[in-house]
């Protein structure tokens, strides 16, 4: 189906809404019509027959539209925007229900989160397809309608001139500018598009510019770039110039063509002249409905845009899927093991395998470490156990069984995951606390909190749990966002832990922090921590160096030194200069 | 100084005029329009003439109808002349006293927001400039033209429109203040829930991993429909006042209407001149009308016009320059004395009384916990900011005599984060020193360790970095620093953090790079990690804004205290008062 189509079925729901709203809409026209019009012929008649008393209907007729033109439009925009606020609504939660299952997979496809924003955006756009695109085309079609049957009344040819003249107006024009502005308007986003990256990069990148001497360069490629602009904007005002002088002729020529026909009409008796300023009035009136849908057109190319974009989003497969038949998870509270079977998977996008062969046995309550460059295979190791893919060959298992065959709620409630980069969501403490358990009472926060180490912190805070964080709120210090990731997983309380580098972005003694309330979390549950910080490693039952995606050698940490191998080297690296041991670490 | 708000760069001003003069012209080329019109109708309706006989004024007619449209294309490229033109002075100006104001400044505001103003907010000055701003001036002038037109032809006409036209400007302020301060009231609420969609797509991840996607799901339900609530009450006050404007409108047409009705029945007054001032009526109010419309376009484009005023009055670093023959020359020795630095707003000052010397051809290293003020001192190194107390030399030349810019030629930085600019990798190596041969380049990255990635890359130094290209790691990042720094080839150089993103392997690397760099350079080089410190020549260790150790790493290990502490790893510190 194509996109417009499938944007106009977003409409469904609203399908009654809709329709009351383009009546009142029509209405809101056909009043001013009215009122015009019978504002023309009032006059007209009151010279030709000069009796008060046939005034009375037109008089009638002029106070009546001028109310119903104001209450139209007053309803009409009540019911417009509550509609374009539903259908926002409608949007929003579409789009979200077919990202769910499309997680975690689609965020590693697509990078910095730039899609996300981008759909944000482009939802934001589509919420006024009705209001900019299908209304003002339904009531242009319906005033048209009402204005050349009412030409029709007093003479066919009369209504022909009307209806094509109005077509002209109302397609023919904008099209017509759509025609000639559209190379200009490719190349002047183009040039928008270059120029916001430099923007962005000069004022992000600030630092770096300056401390390269590079101002007078990057303003001078700012000024080139506005220059071009400049250049395309004008050509863009000059076709609106004329678009716009187009537009107004019509509704001058229009006027003039009915009178070029209709005079005869008079002369010949045909068309009585009393009439002549109504019809004239009318449409003049009538070209209101015309207005909006220049603007239309160039709204319909954006949100077909947005909408190709939104659609290729959500029509994706997911990478993985429920079973047909869900094993049911192991009881809580049971300790969980994980083995890798032979393992290989390749990414979606590359050619190269990210992991080779990989086969490892982690006991339910051991801790094990994954080791090894940027690359090696560690998060691609954590990514197949929370199932954003399934590997090619080979298979991952949860308590002895294939992950595969659980429910995907089911096997990601077993798994606690902390990151690097944790994100704080735009609420409270409390609620974001609450993700890891939406029943946990205020008691159960704090005790998190404490065996996170966060108590003090929250506590200090004004509105303590329900101080607002994120974004718009207070900004946590990197320590304070792990600590608060520890105390949400700890609320959690799942009986795997998953650890992709989660003291990468902190300060030494941030970090030791961290690592404290980290090792009060692993107490109990099977842990595998992907690191490359090479700290406190003689607590971990195992470690596992990965190179390339293979695992090259396996071992605890004293046994690893010893054999003087990869993880020897790493090792050494990170602590070269010190002779002194770094790794002693108070329990 | 900067006027508020309402002020308009000067080479906007000749198209603004012109463009109010040309809707000027356009109404009165529809007051000619509409006077023909009346005319012809009236000879065909009463004085029952033949087309033939009205044929000169029709062509009239039509001449007026392309006078009046050829106006008003014109006036619309005039606007949007002057809009193309703020849109660019606005924009270079903002840039430039940004780059003036420095990272400093930069730091306080939040980028993302200022990036906005910079692309997305000055194109919407568009609207306020070209469209709101002449339509202010047109609905004075137009309404005016026309009543003084109609006034000798029919004054009660003329009085009734006078009279009733500014109750609507009155109301539409009266109600649109209203509807603010109801907007305003709600905004906190209506602005978080706004922004929590975009909060729950850029958290899904972690709702997913927590079971919590379908919660969420309805929760973006629930919360749109309390958006749409609240929103449409808030919007309910701004369309009352839309339905009197059209209310007012109306009714003042109809009254005319009877009115002209009225006194054509008693023959009072012929019945063109009637037609004429009914035809012209809607014409009065149009310009008022128009103008309730654009109104909130208008009102966004001045929110950023506010927004670029305030920018651009916020003070600058005062440029002055340096007096020829008093460059400082290389080695250089950079004496800090008596610095004091507070940012605006902060309870204690980042930077107390600081003293200290860079000596020449030797590494300082500077540790402390975060917030200790190490990345002010660099700042304040930089001149990116200015010290409140105390003085900063080199070689025994204030560095307040040196304007900034030709200071910082003298500097190289390798930050923390460095930024990759949208460009070849060749490009953002070469940033520092555009006009180095490709042989440096490629030393440049060897030195930095940087050889063996670039070359696993696909298009080798041509690779496309920063948004839309390539993803480094934070190593390689850090290393194409290390090669811009190489590069430039400064006697000063300053390194803040540089291998805290890194894994063991490229931390061996950049320590390698560091060892040619510090070579007969005076360096100064911000550390958590110890081990990327230890080999300097000077360690101070800061400690709330204050210098409590100085030394080498075996005489401060030996002396215990703060560094040793930091060496052995503990949880405890005392932070000093």
């Amino acid at each position: 189906m194509s996109t417009s189509l499938r944007l106009l079925r977003l409409m469904r729901p609203f399908r009654w809404q809709a329709t009351l709203a383009v009546v009142l809409g029509t209405m809101m026209i056909a009043s001013s019509m009215g009122l015009l019009g019978m504002s023309a012929y009032l006059i007209a008649d009151a010279t030709y027959r000069p009796l008060l008393v046939l005034l009375t209907i037109p008089i009638y007729v002029v106070r009546l539209a001028s109310v119903t033109r104001a209450a139209a439009r007053y309803a009409e925009r009540m019911v417009s925007h509550s509609l374009t606020f539903r259908l926002l609504a409608r949007l929003r939660t579409l789009v979200y229900q077919r990202l769910v299952p499309l997680t975690p997979a689609v965020l590693l496809r697509h990078r910095s989160g730039d899609l996300l924003t981008r759909l944000v955006a482009d939802v934001d756009e589509l919420q006024n397809l009705y209001v900019r695109m299908v209304s003002p085309a339904i009531v242009a079609l319906l005033i048209t309608g009402i204005t050349t049957a009412t030409f029709a009344v007093f003479s066919p040819l009369l209504a022909w001139a009307a209806l094509i003249m109005m077509v002209l107006a109302g397609a023919g024009i904008p099209w017509l500018a759509s025609l000639l502005d559209r190379r200009t308007g490719t190349h002047l986003l183009e040039l928008r598009g270059q120029l916001n990256a430099l923007l962005t990069d000069t004022i992000q990148g600030m630092p770096d510019v300056i401390a390269c001497s590079a101002e007078d360069r990057f303003t001078g490629r700012i000024n080139d770039l506005q220059s071009a602009i400049l250049r395309e904007q004008r050509r863009s005002a000059l076709v609106s110039a004329i678009e716009q002088a187009l537009t107004d002729i019509m509704l001058s020529l229009s006027v003039w063509l009915v009178l070029l026909l209709a005079i005869p009409l008079v002369t010949q008796g045909i068309v009585g002249g009393v009439y002549l300023a109504f019809l004239a009035l009318l449409l003049m009136a009538s070209f209101e409905a015309l207005q909006p849908l220049g603007e239309a057109f160039q709204f319909s190319g954006r949100a077909l845009g947005a909408g190709t974009r939104l659609f290729a989003v959500i029509d994706a497969q997911p990478a993985v899927t429920d079973p047909a038949e869900a094993e049911s998870p192991p009881a809580s509270g049971t300790p969980v093991s994980l083995t890798f079977d032979g393992v290989t998977f390749t990414y979606p996008d590359e050619h190269e395998p990210a992991l080779r062969d990989v086969s490892f046995t982690l006991p339910a309550g051991k801790r094990m470490a994954l080791v090894g460059a940027t690359g090696a295979g560690k998060s691609s190791v954590l990514h197949l156990i929370e199932r954003a893919y399934d590997p090619e060959r080979g298979a991952v298992l949860l308590a002895h069984r294939d992950i595969r065959r659980y429910a995907l709620e089911d096997a990601r409630a077993m798994l606690a995951v902390i990151d690097q980069d944790t994100y704080i969501f735009n609420n409270t403490i409390r609620a974001n606390l609450r993700i890891g358990c939406p029943t946990a009472t205020d008691d159960a926060l704090w005790a998190a909190l404490e065996h996170a180490g966060l108590a003090d912190f929250v506590r200090d805070t004004p509105d303590g749990l329900d101080a607002w964080v994120g974004e718009q709120g207070q900004r946590l210090s990197g320590g304070e966002r792990q600590l608060l990731a520890i105390a949400r997983a700890m609320l959690k309380n799942a009986p795997v832990l998953l650890l992709d580098e989660p003291t990468a972005n902190l300060d030494a003694l941030t970090e030791r922090v961290v690592l404290d309330a980290l090792y009060r979390l692993m107490a109990g549950r099977t842990v595998l921590m992907a690191t490359h910080r090479l700290i406190a490693m003689e607590r971990m039952d195992e470690i596992l160096v990965l190179d390339h995606g293979r695992i090259v050698e396996k071992g605890t940490h004293d046994a690893l030194l010893e054999a003087n191998g990869l993880y020897a080297r790493l090792f050494e690296a990170q602590n070269a200069v010190l002779t002194d041991n770094l790794t002693g670490m108070e329990v | 100084m900067r006027k508020p708000p309402q002020y308009v760069p000067g080479e906007a001003r000749l198209p603004l005029l012109l463009a109010v003069l040309l809707g000027l012209l356009a109404t009165a080329a529809i007051i000619l329009q509409m006077g023909l019109l009346s005319w012809i109708i009236a000879r065909v309706f009463l004085n029952r003439s033949t087309l033939s006989d009205v044929m000169p004024a029709m062509l009239g007619l039509l001449a007026a109808g392309v006078l009046r449209a050829a106006l008003t294309g014109a006036r619309e490229y005039a606007a949007r002349e002057a809009s193309t033109r703020v849109e660019r002075t606005l924009r270079l100006d903002l840039i430039r006293h940004l780059l003036r104001a420095g990272p400093a400044f930069t730091r306080l505001e939040r980028t993302g927001e200022l990036v906005t103003l910079a692309t997305a907010g000055l194109e919407r000055v568009d609207a306020y400039i070209s469209r709101y701003l002449p339509q202010v001036a047109l609905s004075a002038g137009s309404p005016l033209l026309i009543a003084a037109v109609i006034f000798p032809f029919d004054t009660l006409s003329a009085v009734l429109l006078l009279v009733t036209a500014p109750i609507i400007p009155v109301l539409m302020v009266f109600a649109g203040s209203y509807a603010q301060d109801h907007i305003d009231r709600q905004w906190i609420a209506l602005s978080r829930m706004g922004a929590h969609f975009l909060d729950s797509v850029q958290g899904l991840g972690t709702l997913v991993l927590f079971g919590r996607g379908r919660d969420e799901v309805e929760r973006v339900a629930r919360i749109s429909e309390r958006y749409r609530q609240r929103s449409l009450k808030a919007l309910r006050s701004a369309f009352v006042s839309g339905f009197i404007l059209e209310f007012m409108t109306a009714v003042a047409i109809g009254i005319i209407a009877v009115e002209l009705g009225i006194r054509l029945l008693n023959g009072a007054m012929p019945f063109d001149r009637a037609l004429f001032i009914l035809l012209l009526t809607p014409e009065f109010y149009r310009p008022l009308r128009d103008l309730g419309m654009r109104r909130h376009a208008g009102m966004e484009g001045k929110t950023a016009l506010t927004r670029y005023t305030e920018v651009t009055s916020a003070p600058a670093v005062a440029w002055n320059a340096a007096p020829a023959g008093s460059l400082p020359r290389a080695p250089f020795t950079i004496s800090l004395v008596g610095v004091t630095y507070r940012y605006a707003g902060a309870a204690q000052p980042a930077l107390r009384d600081l003293t200290l010397t860079l000596h020449p051809a030797t590494v300082t290293a500077l540790v402390g916990p975060t917030g200790a003020g190490k990345s002010t001192l660099a700042q304040l190194i930089m001149r990116i900011l200015e010290p409140d107390e105390g003085e900063i030399r080199v070689n025994g030349l204030p560095l307040r005599d040196l304007s900034p810019d030709v200071w910082r030629r003298f500097v190289a930085v390798v930050p923390q984060r460095p930024y990759l600019f949208a460009g070849t990798l060749r490009e953002n190596v070469l940033m520092a020193h555009p006009d180095a041969s490709d042989e440096s380049l490629r030393e440049a990255l060897r030195i930095a360790g940087a050889e063996a990635f670039v070359h696993a890359l696909p298009y080798k130094y041509e690779t496309l970095l920063g948004e839309r290209g390539a993803r480094l790691s934070a190593g390689e990042a850090q290393r194409i620093a290390i090669a811009r720094a190489i590069l430039k080839d400064a006697p000063l150089l300053i390194m803040d953090e540089p291998t805290s993103h890194l894994d063991p392997e490229s931390e061996a690397a950049v320590r390698e790079a560091m060892t040619y760099l510090t070579r007969h350079r005076t360096v100064l080089v911000i550390a958590h990690r110890i081990n990327t410190v230890a080999t300097a020549q000077q360690i101070a260790v800061l400690n709330a804004g204050r210098i409590t150790q100085i030394g080498t790493h075996d005489s401060l290990l030996a002396s215990g205290g703060l560094y040793a502490q930091l060496v052995r790893g503990s949880s405890k510190i005392e932070v000093l008062p």
